[in-house]
């Protein structure tokens, strides 16, 4: 068996989220150093506060001013903080109860070791020096051993409330393709294409995903396949990708490679875009140091008859 | 309910640290075929199809239509996904038979969590507004669940180290597991739990076939008939909830019809030691049941698998004959924010 193939992958992107009227006003009072509560149907405090009632899920709108002193319920000591955890030195974490609410908020708390944390200590929230409204404009909790702060009755109105907040999030994955997929990759290094036939239906998968979807059975007979074929069919591209260096407009197809019962698919060059048609003959065009063919061009073949390949569209 | 339904066929892969020599497909498609040939049955014999999986743990978007590639879907198949653990597929499978348009039904479940980081992937799932922000990782939120247990006197360390040996131990029969025997508590990794109050990171598979009534009598011996099965919810903030309780496995189970007689045998879902407390509690399990003979998921956790492993489990030990009356519970979410609970039996011997 070749070597298994891995790759880094990392998933990022930014989630936009807009904001209900009660978590506006939340994140809102946080950049004006302001905690707010909302008040459930039976009168309860809820910090966090959220849109609906937890038990009725009646729309709850009361807004509360709370303290920013509180009780800790439980925690856990974070010896090794991760990646996007609130403080990059060890902390705990921990579920405080703040002054005037009846429900717990989670966030950090920053003390030198777990001998220093309890359940039932005092604490208070330390700010961050740049607020933006978001739940890391609380930086984290401190011990605290004065007097309960008193709220000052805030409305929970605010200028310029924010209505929405971006999330970033970033995933790391060390990627491997499996067993067919990589044998499939490892022929590309030799600017072969090798698929796999189904050992019931006798179809030939390019690329090889490692079952065929119409048996449901392992494929594992490798077959070479092409390097020529024909566009089943195209489209044309007049959009310009970001980070492609490609001038539109141009053609992308699917291509069946000869031998193969799966189209894939690439892009068409040495041709103008507007003479591609259904049953040209193609080859692929490899360029130095290319993992994968650049495109797909014409061999000068005649075309292949429509019957040839209209399965494979 | 007018129809019996029943688990008639149970696979898994052997769970495994890394698997990363197969795809998601080559590593499932051995288990489907299992519980196929178990039965006899083919993929045009079954009635409907339903599995769980989430791209998020491999960093793969639409794995859960590749995986289908194992199943055999063309010509198209009534198929359907949900981004849960397969106990809510075969929830859903459940009453898709109920309904009466299917009489057997293929349930799968994959996970593979070596290419990524299970303890921030599952950060993921979490409120995005309050929480997610802060990547509070899947230990942590455990950490501080079985922190508040302690401060309750629910448990403490040693009580909880031994939740862990029993489990590991018990693994010592289950040739799948990927945990098994003598396996050192640990240092702290989120204090106060331990490296041996934590689940193995792992990936494997698992699929279960159900049928109804007659059929399922045809295709299994000892078929171990669903007498019910029900799931709930808590609230998702963390600070509402009371964590050293488990008030949606209580009611879910009661609406499964739990207490209505003794088990012999659960299998939990409990994927830290301090979560078995609170089931144990929840459920009222005294030491007459038999709690996680297969080790649980403290022994092999593949991530979108173990609660179907457990349904899976219990009803392997019915079709044995090595329980009457199991039940089988699943979780999902963190600190046991979701439950499912199912009461299995077999015919009377
Ligand atoms: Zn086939």
């Amino acid at each position: 068996m070749p070597q298994v193939l891995k790759a880094p992958l990392a998933v990022e992107f930014p989630f936009t989220r807009s904001l209900g009227p009660v978590q506006s006003a939340f994140l809102t009072g946080l950049r004006e150093r302001v905690l707010l509560g909302v008040k459930t149907v039976d009168g309860r405090v809820l910090v966090p506060p959220v849109e609906y009632d937890p038990v009725t899920a009646d729309e709850i709108r009361d807004l509360v001013e709370v303290a920013g002193t509180g009780t800790v319920t439980t925690w856990a000591w974070n010896h090794e903080p991760r990646r996007g955890q609130p403080l990059d030195t060890p902390f705990a974490w921990v579920l405080v109860r703040l002054d005037g609410a009846d429900t717990a908020l989670l966030h950090a708390l920053d003390v030198p070791g777990p001998d220093a944390v309890r359940t039932g200590m005092r604490v208070r929230v330390r700010w961050a020096e740049e607020r933006t409204g978001a739940i890391t404009d609380i930086a984290c909790f401190e011990p605290y051993d004065g007097e309960p702060e008193q709220p000052a009755g805030h409305s929970g109105e605010f200028e310029d409330a924010i209505t929405g907040i971006v999330a970033a999030a970033r995933l790391d994955y060390t990627y491997s393709p499996g067993r067919a997929q990589s044998a499939y990759i490892h022929a590309l290094s030799d600017r072969r294409m090798v698929g796999e036939r189904c050992p019931s239906c006798r179809k030939v998968y390019v690329p090889p995903r490692g079952a065929c979807p119409t048996c449901g059975v392992a494929t594992s007979e490798q077959v070479e396949v092409g390097p020529r074929g024909t566009v089943t069919t195209f489209c044309i591209v007049n959009i310009k990708a970001k980070n492609l260096d490609i001038e539109v407009p141009y053609v992308y197809a699917h291509i069946a490679l000869d031998g193969a019962d799966l189209a894939l698919h690439a892009r068409i060059g040495g041709i103008p875009y507007d003479q591609v048609r259904m049953g040209l003959r193609v080859e692929p065009v490899w360029t130095d140091g290319s993992r994968f063919p650049d495109h797909y061009r014409p061999t000068g073949e005649v075309d292949a008859e429509y019957d040839t390949y209209k399965e494979l569209l | 309910m007018t129809r019996e339904i029943a688990v008639v066929a149970f696979a898994q892969t052997d769970h495994r640290r890394t698997s990363d020599e197969l795809s998601e497909v080559e590593m499932l498609m051995p288990v489907l075929h299992a519980v196929l040939d178990q039965t006899g049955l083919k993929t045009a014999d079954i009635g409907f199809t339903c599995s769980g999986s989430s791209d998020y743990l491999a960093g793969r978007a639409f794995s859960f239509t590749l995986a289908l590639d194992g199943v055999g879907a063309w010509p198209p198949i009534s198929e359907s996904h949900v981004e849960m653990d397969g106990a809510w597929a075969l929830y859903e499978a459940w009453t898709k038979l109920l309904t009466g348009d299917a009489d057997t039904a293929l349930v799968y479940s994959y996970g593979k969590s070596s290419p990524g980081s299970v303890r921030d992937v599952l950060t993921r799932q979490l409120d995005p507004y309050y929480v997610a922000p802060l990547w509070p990782d899947s230990v942590a939120l455990a950490a501080l669940q079985a922190q508040a247990l302690i401060d309750a006197g629910d448990t403490d360390e040693p009580a909880l180290a031994a939740v862990a040996a029993r489990s590991r131990t018990d693994a010592t029969t289950n040739s799948h597991a990927q945990l098994r025997g003598s396996v050192p508590q640990g240092d702290y990794l989120v204090r106060p739990l331990r490296t041996g109050d934590c689940p193995p990171i792992g990936d494997g598979a698992a699929a279960v076939i159900l049928a109804a009534g007659e059929r399922a009598r045809d295709l299994c011996e000892r078929p171990a008939w669903i007498r019910g099965i029900d799931h709930r919810i808590e609230a998702h903030g963390l600070g509402v909830r009371d964590l050293t309780d488990s008030p949606s496995t209580r009611l879910a189970a009661e609406r499964a019809g739990a207490f209505e007689r003794p088990v012999d045998t659960a299998e939990l879902h409990a994927p830290f030691t301090s979560q078995e407390v609170v089931l144990r509690k929840a459920l009222r399990l005294d030491d007459s049941v038999r709690v996680n003979p297969s080790g649980g998921a403290l022994a092999a956790n593949p991530v979108m698998a173990a609660g179907l492993l457990r349904i899976g489990e219990a009803a392997a030990r019915i079709h044995r004959g090595e329980s009457d009356r199991a039940l089988a519970h699943a979780t999902s979410g963190p600190c046991l924010q979701q439950n499912l609970v199912a009461v299995l039996e077999g015919d009377p011997r």
